[in-house]
């Protein structure tokens, strides 16, 4: 599984690193670093929350076969 | 299959040397163009043909256009549009292509139309060349009363924004909106132009196509390398003595093909290389490089859609670097956080560094900042802007020096290279 922005649905709300910061930080104008190391099972619930958490729906968790596509 | 005519209508010359889109001829009309080349030929294994050749775009991305044209071919309902927007203000090959071979043009349009199963496409050239649109609607309409296409061909006049030429901006305005990027997936071949499957070529790969279609792909291979076929056109510019768009063999050397734009004899000038959207080459690897895809990228560049422009000796690198990176942020479509924010903050680190006092320290925002917007976005626009503004640190090094001491050098205010502000984004 991975992690990846709509960038034009991003606003900036920051919830995400707040709830992922093992794999996501802020950068100068918070907007997210993503890291795009895949996610692995003892952070996929986590990674799940924070893409529901995205008031702009924003943070896409996809599968492999789905972000290959 | 067996029964596929062979490339090469009986009677009819390919091109014989460099001159294959650009071959003089008297006049522009489509009658001229089938005297010299025949009516299409009817049954072409295209994608085959495309596939021998090599042929890679010529808008910038090099994507193997055999593989563009299959992916569309499966779809149903697909339709084609030919990108001349050509948004990079350094390149003029676009309209000059439409200007001089707009019925070459038409053919590879009409022959990707027809290999891909789409009865509608859409020229789109730059709103600003209203010579160049009148010479398309006319050939469009020379086409339309002979009604031998098959295909409706539509032309459209794009807004003079410099993201307009972007597959997927593009298409968005082509659908009624702003002429701004927008989220993949789904991909134009998938979902473009009303909804529809959509391939999207620049014009120049078009009249290759064209070309490729009655000649095969064989002949393509017979000018260029193994590794980058045929030729390519660029538009030569800067401090030259005679700037324009040159045709030229692949894998013929940078250095010779500005010489033949009378770049005068001796050490060439650093050269900005692919347009804005490029960068900068020192001197030495300007004399070492060679012009075709793979020869760039060993070069550690890449020609984009055909840019070369020679640094001036009057002029400033850096500051003229400046001049673009803030003329990357006025071009930012406003859509995605870090290009909003990081580019005007490049821009403004960039113009510290020419200023020269805060050098150090805006080199150093400058150096995180063009890092970090680096694949952050919806489009590429952002990732331009730091390339462009990293090779100029490092090709001008010593002019940065030179202006953290002393402060701007006389020649900053040269101002040469073109940074208009742009219209309506519809």
């Amino acid at each position: 599984m991975r992690l990846n922005v709509d960038w034009i649905g991003c606003k900036g709300h920051g919830l995400c690193a707040e709830l992922l910061p093992e794999r996501i930080t802020l950068d100068d104008w918070g907007y997210p670093i993503i890291d795009p190391r895949p996610i692995p099972p003892e952070l996929e619930a986590h990674a799940r929350r924070a893409a529901d958490a995205c008031p702009t729906l924003a943070l896409l968790l996809r599968t492999e076969s789905a972000a290959r596509s | 299959m067996t029964d596929v005519a062979v490339p090469g209508v009986a009677g009819v010359a390919p091109p014989a040397g460099v001159a294959r889109l650009l071959e003089p001829r008297a006049d522009r009309t489509l009658a001229c163009h089938l005297d010299r080349y025949g009516p299409l030929p009817l049954r072409v294994d295209l994608v085959g043909e495309l596939d021998r050749s090599g042929l890679r775009g010529r808008g910038g991305a090099a994507f193997p256009t055999a593989v563009k044209l299959a992916a569309v071919a499966r779809r149903r309902r697909p339709i084609v549009v030919a990108n001349g927007a050509e948004g990079e203000p350094l390149s003029s090959k676009d309209k000059t292509l439409l200007a001089t071979s707009p019925h070459l043009v038409l053919d590879g349009l009409v022959l990707a139309a027809r290999a891909v199963g789409a009865r509608e496409a859409v020229v789109c050239v730059a709103r600003g060349a209203g010579r160049v649109i009148a010479t398309v609607e006319g050939a469009v309409a020379e086409r339309a009363a002979l009604r031998r296409d098959g295909v409706d061909i539509q032309v459209a006049a794009t807004p003079d924004r410099y993201v307009v030429g972007e597959e997927t901006a593009l298409i968005h305005w082509l659908n009624g909106g702003d002429a701004k990027p927008t989220t993949t997936p789904p991909r134009p071949f998938e979902r473009g132009v009303g909804g529809r499957p959509t391939l999207v070529q620049n014009v120049e790969t078009l009249a290759h196509i064209a070309l490729v279609g009655r000649f095969g792909g064989d002949w393509y291979r017979v000018v260029g390398t193994a590794e980058d076929p045929g030729t390519t056109l660029i538009s030569i510019g800067g401090a030259v003595d005679r700037p324009g768009v040159y045709e030229v063999e692949q894998g013929t050397g940078l250095l010779a093909a500005l010489r033949a734009a009378g770049l005068p004899a001796g050490d060439p000038p650093p050269v900005l290389v692919g347009g804005y959207f490029g960068r900068w080459l020192d001197p030495a690897t300007v004399s070492a490089a060679a012009i075709g895809v793979d020869a760039m990228r060993r070069a550690g560049a890449s020609l984009g859609c055909g840019v070369l422009w020679a640094l001036p000796r009057d002029a400033c690198g850096l500051a003229e670097s400046a001049r673009v990176a803030r003329w990357f942020a006025d071009e930012s479509a406003g859509q995605c956080g870090p290009c909003v924010n990081g580019l005007p903050a490049i821009a403004a680190a960039m113009e510290a560094v020419v200023a020269g006092p805060r050098s150090a320290d805006a080199l150093a925002h400058l150096r995180r900042w063009a890092a970090m917007v680096v694949g952050r976005g919806a489009c590429h626009h952002p990732d331009g802007a730091s390339r462009l503004v990293a090779s100029a640190v490092e090709v001008f090094a010593d002019e940065i020096a030179r202006h953290a001491r002393r402060g701007p050098c006389p020649a900053s205010d040269a101002h040469v290279l073109p940074v208009a502000a742009g219209g309506s984004w519809r």
